[in-house]
């Protein structure tokens, strides 16, 4: 369906699909640094008490991404205690960290099938860091949309076969932004559960 | 204020009804020959800020500029003057005189803007043509199907060779294949004659016919792609 | 076993199984239709009411109308009541005087057109007759007048009418003696009145003879009436119980989805058509009862009436209860049938068909045909059975006027085309749907034609019912006549007349008896003719005299009669004398010799004056024994309340004075006051009319609400859907007076035919047109606000 052609048509393509789940639990981290700093041990905590439902995060996973993030001086350790436990640092998140969480949550996500969890993550983050999600789900509407012009376009000066293909995307496309629809109209009530 | 080149521009509409309002701030524009989807929930405000535009009602406050003229400045018959001339409509349904046969609801619009019965009859008739729907002429719209009575509606928003077009939920009450095709032939016609076409809708499909979209949320217009 | 068995008992056909009786599901169906009726809602109840309301003014109607012959009576009964005993075949005859006798004389008079009804009375004795509905009698210069005089004469700006009527208010005349609650009546004490002054000695009220039968033309005039009334009332009865019909069917086609047929169907919309009109029924009644009290307050066209007076005929206000809920039953099972209601929806037909036109031409033609059967009516003829053969053939023709309506606006409404857009929308809708507009107009168009053809009918009876009197307005407006009087009380009554305010000229005279003197045996007549004393002005009104002064006598003969010359000639020997006597003692006086003689001429009542006419030098009317005055009066038109101010004059010089308007026509009081009945009834039937077209229209435009609001986002003018709803009107009504004009004057000369006359006019028609024309105006009138509300954007809203 030339994925290639349209991908370069809409985003300037940072990441790969494969490192998508990787990066947004760096930046999803990140943005829960931004009300304070925190042990590695709550952050994980925090992480499954909010978007980890059914896929607990490791504590491995914690800690490299956290050391990525140290790297590149996204994060900065705040504190060290001794007592017990196998690690025991305290991060806080650096200026160029709240800048990167910002730009990822204003960045739309790549319109395909199976985005939810990630946009979920990214409304809840942004409830919790009190920036505006209602923007958020916007932004990634009007990028929904502009995929679906795009298909559309394609679909009229198309032979049937690829009117079929468009369609079949367009569908999913819709059903996603139904669902961004409906977030939107619920934030208010996503927002008293998420962020008491 | 007034984005260049825009063929018709709003600003900072609001409007209430009783006590609730239903625009509390809205822009927009269009440029010739545009299409511009505006998008929302139910009860945003879309419908509200069509009317404004079109100059069927009139904002509480806020400006509305059509080709350079100020709408809120005209009297309730220049308005309806111009949206004769240079305004088309189509809505979701109930919109063709059930009494008149389909040609003559095409030439409705001419008739009211002096056009003699004949002349007006054979534009419509052209305009049916160009929407696949010249064989229903005679029929009354009773005896058309949904579809069909749809793009007649279409063809009656064209006939009189408007600078705008309204569609405030034009597929609203068909089913997506009829919606699909109506949407295509409005949109196609309306790019090949220069004219802007407003498009009221809360489908993302229909809204995919645009070139651009704005959302309407609690009266407020968000036009992303030129606000961000 | 089985052939023996077979034949003495025949096995059973088996019964299917039936949950219920027919009868039932009848029963269950009409129900049903109640319950539609009466519970359907909002909406349901509102149709329920339009309905109902509908037939209750309908039925009110009717009610009223079938109190007539009740009213009728009862007034009559009244006047009977309150007129004297005659003693004697003879009017004149006086009853002989006793301690109950009483002398009287009608004093009625005009006070601005309206008649005010009055006696002066004197009683002979202590205890005199009372007329009905009097507890007292007057006492001299007392009187007691009816609650409307009184009211009258209290208001202010009537203070010529007091000083007419001088006399102190003592009592209230009751009911009894009135014969409607706006009459005018006084009946007034006196103790001056003698039989020479024109009293007349009564003995008794109540007159016990029959009164003078209805000539049959005028029973045929006033059964048309009442066809003309009737006819449109119920065909308004008919349009009322299709109000709301769309909807209707639009929720019965909801009962076919869920398994009715369509039998059913319409046993619930009968059920429904059934409960409004019982509704309308119980409505109709309370109209009536409520509108009754008020009639007695309400004058329409000089007609009032006694609530007590309003009580229908027992056997036609059972015919009205039976006949109105079963009209709406019929109406509605006739309606359906060129309906099919279907699961999915409302299919109209007969679209494809078109209305037929044979059997519609075949009602008027039986018409034609009775009137043909039933043959000439003459004015005197006596035939009892005739007027009902003219009545039954008129409805057969406004009726088939009203069935040929529905074609004709169908045939003509299917050939237009184009014309501007307001036409255009106009004519298509009617070509869709023009049988709700015919149906409506059916009515004006009975209304009209019976109009129409009566009022032909009247024109052409003129010469039965109205006397060309001959009279001359331009002469004089007035004339008063009063008996037996002195001559000097003649003179200065003439002088009072000139003098009173507005008067320009009065012809004034006094006239009495010259006989020629001698004894005569008892097979002869004695030559007399009449002596007329008058100034030269007035003689020039009465005779051709060319020169004359003060102290001529003339010699007068009537022009074109030799007999009466002759007799004239007999008893005004020039030179002789004459005895002059008018029923005194004879005064005897000489005819100067060189009276000149000339021709008589008609004065301004239309009567030739002949015989001796004196100026007032040469017979000294002040000496006359007695005499009769004649005024003739010709007033300033332009004085306000000329009129008043001549009649007071007349009052104060004799009361009992015979005072008259001259006007070139003098009508038949039954005749007017059956074109008063038609007046009233027309207007009341033409507002029904609007009132039925004005719900259908709103009806209409409700539900073309969106429609409206979508076509005013087009910027269609107000003005164009403005003119398409007077069109959508005109059509339909222009169409209905073209029939009603063509057919009421069809049926007019018909008419006239049948009575043995010649149709006197044949323009009568342009009120009843400019009636019409008053109807689409009101129609559109009252239906652009609710229009201009509709045209609202909010319509586009509501979704």
């Amino acid at each position: 369906m030339g994925r290639g052609r349209l991908s370069d048509a809409y985003t300037s393509g940072v990441y790969t699909p494969c490192t998508v789940l990787v990066m947004s639990i760096g930046h999803t981290l990140l943005g829960l640094l931004e009300s304070g700093p925190r042990h590695g041990y709550d952050l994980k905590r925090t992480f499954d008490e909010k978007f980890g439902q059914d896929r607990p995060l490791h504590y491995g996973q914690v800690y490299s991404t956290m050391s990525r993030l140290l790297k590149n001086g996204l994060v900065e350790v705040d504190g060290v205690e001794s007592e017990g436990g196998p690690e025991r640092k305290r991060y806080a998140i650096t200026d160029a960290g709240i800048t990167d969480v910002s730009q990822w949550l204003a960045q739309p996500e790549k319109p395909e099938p199976y985005l939810q969890s990630t946009l979920y993550t990214k409304v809840v983050l942004a409830l919790l860091t009190d920036r505006s999600a209602a923007d958020l789900l916007d932004t990634q509407r009007s990028a929904h949309l502009r995929m679906m012009r795009i298909l559309t376009d394609r679909k009229r000066q198309g032979d049937l076969a690829d009117q079929l293909i468009c369609d079949h995307a367009l569908f999913h496309l819709e059903a996603d932004l139904r669902w961004l629809e409906l977030t939107a109209a619920r934030l208010d009530q996503l927002a008293k559960v998420v962020a008491p | 204020m007034i984005p260049e080149g825009s063929l018709l521009a709003a600003h900072d509409l609001r409007k209430t009804y009783g006590s609730t309002p239903a625009l509390d701030g809205a822009s927009f524009s269009v440029h010739p020959g545009e299409v511009v989807a505006v998008m929302g929930p139910s009860g945003s405000g879309k419908s509200t800020l069509l009317h404004c535009l079109a100059g069927i009602i009139t904002p509480d406050s806020g400006t509305i500029t059509y080709a350079g003229r100020e709408l809120s400045a005209m009297s309730d018959a220049e308005r309806s003057a111009l949206r004769r001339s240079d305004f088309g409509f189509v809505f979701q349904f109930g919109q063709l005189v059930p009494e008149l046969t389909c040609v003559e609801n095409v030439a409705l619009p001419l008739r009211l803007n002096g056009v003699k019965r004949k002349a007006a009859e054979r534009t419509a008739r052209e305009w049916m043509e160009r929407l696949e729907v010249d064989d229903l002429g005679s029929q009354r719209p009773g005896e058309v199907s949904g579809g069909q009575g749809q793009r007649v509606a279409v063809a009656r928003a064209l006939a009189a060779s408007p600078k705008v077009i309204f569609a405030d939920e034009p597929t609203g009450a068909l089913d997506s294949l009829n919606g699909e095709r109506v949407m295509e032939l409005l949109t196609e016609a309306a790019r090949s004659a220069n004219v802007a076409v407003v498009l009221v809708t809360h489908e993302a499909r229909v809204a995919a016919y645009s070139d651009r979209d704005v959302t309407v949320r609690d009266g407020r217009a968000r036009d992303l792609e030129h606000a961000v | 076993m089985t052939l023996l068995d077979s034949r003495t008992a025949p096995p059973a056909a088996p019964e299917s199984p039936k949950p219920a009786s027919r009868g039932a599901v009848v029963l269950r169906d009409l129900g049903l239709g109640v319950r539609f009726a009466a519970a359907g809602g909002r909406e349901g109840w509102i149709r329920t009411l339009l309905t109902a309301v509908g037939v209750g003014l309908g039925v009110a109607l009717l009610l009223l109308a079938s109190s007539v012959p009740h009213l009728l009576d009862e007034r009559n009964a009244r006047e009977q009541a309150r007129s004297e005993t005659r003693i004697s075949d003879s009017p004149d005859a006086n009853a002989p005087k006793s301690d109950s006798s009483v002398l009287r004389i009608n004093t009625t008079t005009e006070y601005h057109d309206r008649t005010v009804a009055g006696y002066l009375m004197r009683p002979d004795g202590s205890t005199p007759v009372l007329p009905p509905g009097v507890t007292g009698f007057p006492g001299a210069d007392e009187m007691v007048v009816s609650p409307a005089l009184r009211q009258l004469l209290a208001e202010p700006g009537n203070e010529l009418l007091r000083e007419r009527l001088p006399y102190e208010i003592t009592g209230t005349i009751g009911d009894a003696g009135l014969r409607s609650p706006g009459e005018l009546l006084y009946y007034a004490g006196n103790d001056t009145l003698t039989p020479a002054k024109g009293g007349h000695r009564i003995d008794g009220y109540g007159d016990s003879r029959e009164g003078d039968p209805l000539p049959p033309l005028l029973i045929v005039l006033t059964v048309l009436v009442c066809v003309v009334l009737l006819v449109p009332v119920a065909i308004f009865i008919a349009t009322a119980v299709r109000f709301g019909g769309d909807r209707r069917d639009r929720r019965l086609a909801a009962l076919r989805l869920v398994g009715a047929d369509i039998r059913t169907t319409r046993r619930i919309a009968a059920g429904e058509a059934l409960f409004g009109a019982l509704l309308g029924l119980l409505i109709g009644l309370a109209f009536f009862l409520t509108g009754r009290e008020f009639v007695g307050s309400v004058e329409i066209w000089d007609v009032s009436a006694f609530p007590a007076d309003l009580v229908p005929d027992p056997r036609l206000a059972l015919l009205i209860v039976v006949a109105v809920p079963l009209t709406a039953v019929l109406v509605t099972l006739v309606a359906m049938r060129s309906v099919v209601i279907e699961p999915l929806g409302v299919v109209r037909r007969g679209r494809e068909r078109g209305r037929r036109l044979w059997w519609r031409l075949l009602m008027p033609l039986a018409g034609l045909a009775v009137f043909g059967f039933t043959g000439r009516i003459s004015a005197y003829e006596y035939a009892p059975e005739k007027p009902f053969g003219i009545a039954a053939g008129t409805v057969l023709v406004l009726v088939g006027l009203a069935l040929l309506l529905p074609w004709l606006v169908e045939a003509c409404v299917n050939r237009l085309r184009g014309g501007p857009v307001p036409w255009q929308l106009a004519t298509r809708r009617l070509q869709l749907s023009s049988g709700a507009a015919s149906r409506a107009v059916s009515g004006v168009t009975v209304a009209v034609a019976g109009a129409i053809a009566l009022q032909m009918m009247f024109a052409a009876m003129n010469a039965d019912f109205n006397r060309m009197t001959g009279q001359d307005p331009t002469r004089a407006q007035f004339a008063g006549y009063s008996e037996d009087v002195t001559g000097e009380a003649a003179t200065s009554a003439i002088e009072r007349f000139r003098a009173t305010k507005g008067v320009d000229v009065v012809i004034g005279s006094v006239e009495a008896y010259a006989s020629r003197p001698g004894d005569y045996a008892d097979e002869d007549v004695q030559p007399t003719t009449s002596l007329t004393v008058g100034t030269c002005a007035t003689l020039r009104e009465l005779a051709r005299i060319d020169a004359c002064e003060d102290g001529d006598t003339f010699v007068v003969h009537p022009p074109g009669d030799k007999d009466m010359t002759a007799w004239v000639d007999e008893t005004a020997r020039k030179g002789k004398v004459v005895e002059i006597s008018s029923g005194g003692k004879p005064m005897r006086w000489t005819l100067p010799a060189d009276s000149p003689t000339v021709q008589g001429r008609k004065d301004p009542m239309g009567e030739t004056h002949y015989g001796i006419m004196a100026t007032t030098g040469a017979v000294d009317a002040g000496k006359l024994p007695g005499a009769t005055i004649s005024v003739q009066i010709r007033v300033d038109r332009s004085v306000p309340d000329v009129a008043e101010y001549v009649r007071n004059t007349a009052a104060t010089v004799d009361p009992g004075m015979r005072f008259v308007t001259l006007d070139s026509v003098e009508r038949d009081r039954q005749y007017a006051s059956i074109q008063t009945g038609l007046q009233v009834g027309a207007t009341a039937v033409l507002l029904l009319i609007a009132a039925s077209m004005l719900v259908s229209q709103l009806e209409q435009l409700r539900e073309r609400r969106r429609l409206l609001s979508v076509l005013v986002a087009f910027g269609t003018r107000r003005s164009t859907l403005g003119w398409s709803v007077l069109w959508q009107t005109a059509v339909p009504v222009v169409l209905g007076l073209a029939v009603a004009v063509a057919g009421g004057l069809g049926l007019g000369a018909a008419l006239a035919w049948l009575i043995e006359k010649q149709v006197a006019d044949w323009w009568l028609f342009w009120p009843m047109v400019g009636a019409g024309g008053a109807l689409i105006a009101l129609v559109t009138l009252l239906s652009l606000p609710p229009l201009w509300r509709l045209m609202r954007p909010e319509g586009l809203r509501t979704e």
